[in-house]
């Protein structure tokens, strides 16, 4: 491990293709994940004593709200990096999340409605759980917005790369807000330091449904981020000699 | 299988959720497909001479 140089991987010239191989095997487990997940979520998991079956909304739910957060970070480390090392492979990688942060995110705010519903008798409340995760869409979009807004590349990265790092401190609110505050919103269901309070087999449903997400968005950004490099790179030779660009 | 689809009475919710889950994914691989041919697309028309004049494929 010690001896890989990682910042060769720094330049889009020798991502690119590491990225075009780790793909199909980021999509096929997430598809494989994925079809086992709805099967122990959908069949195999029991009907829940109180919820009835709105529960099995906890299988995407949990799920793309994890991601949501994790995804956040993730944008804001390679931000970091972009804006600390000037690499432009972090900048891509920080572009390429964004998308996919905000889609999970809207997911997660989604099939919440739709299981505050029956559950709660309400589709939105503007308890601090939901509030932070509406802020967190917001940032997301905002990311996506500011890009836009700026032409210069270079410029563009800079300018994301301090917003993303600025709404960061949502990330934790987000994630103790059921504790700080008085929330509509059910604690924790699984905790790193506690047994889950759920059934193992609603657990695993629930883990092997995370999995699968995390290797959709592990894949699909990897294949946003090829797209932008050949956006942003066009003109290199490197781009020029892609069997892709060349013989399209 | 009607009463799988009933889910407990739960269905329109359960199926809401999951429906959007789909179309989500379905919308996002489809838009970075069509941003990929649009993007290749532009690159090909961007770069054909300095490829194919000055360092020709094993010379460089």
């Amino acid at each position: 491990m010690a001896s890989i140089n990682w910042f060769k991987y720094a330049s889009p010239v020798t991502f690119f293709p590491l990225a075009g191989r780790l793909i199909p095997w980021f999509a096929w487990m997430a598809a494989i994940l994925a079809a086992i997940g709805l099967y122990v979520g959908l069949v195999v998991a029991p009907t829940d004593f109180q919820q009835g079956d709105a529960y099995r909304i906890i299988f995407i739910h949990v799920p793309t709200a994890w991601l949501s957060m994790f995804l956040y970070v993730v944008m804001a480390i390679w931000s970091a990096l972009a804006l600390g090392f000037n690499t432009r492979v972090s900048a891509m990688m920080a572009q390429a999340i964004a998308p996919t942060g905000a889609l999970m995110t809207f997911i997660a705010l989604w099939t919440g409605a739709f299981w505050g519903r029956p559950t709660w008798g309400t589709y939105w409340a503007w308890d601090a759980r939901m509030t932070s995760e509406l802020i967190l869409l917001f940032l997301y979009l905002g990311v996506i917005a500011l890009r836009n807004a700026i032409d210069d590349p270079r410029r563009a990265d800079r300018a994301c790369g301090v917003l993303s790092l600025v709404g960061v401190v949502n990330v934790p609110i987000i994630y103790f807000s059921v504790k700080w505050w008085n929330t509509l919103h059910q604690g924790s269901s699984i905790s790193m330091t506690a047994a889950p309070k759920m059934a193992a087999i609603m657990v695993s449903g629930m883990l092997i449904m995370s999995f699968a997400a995390w290797f959709y968005s592990i894949a699909v950004v990897l294949a946003r981020v090829r797209t932008i490099m050949i956006d942003r790179e066009r003109g290199a030779a490197w781009v020029g000699n892609l069997a892709e660009v060349k013989n399209a | 299988m009607s009463e799988f689809l009933a889910m407990g009475g739960y269905g329109f919710y359960v199926w809401s959720s999951y429906a959007a889950m789909a179309v989500v994914i379905g919308l996002e691989i489809r838009s970075v497909r069509s941003r990929r041919k649009t993007i290749v697309e532009e690159a090909r028309l961007t770069v054909p001479e300095a490829t194919t004049s000055l360092f020709p494929r094993g010379h460089a």
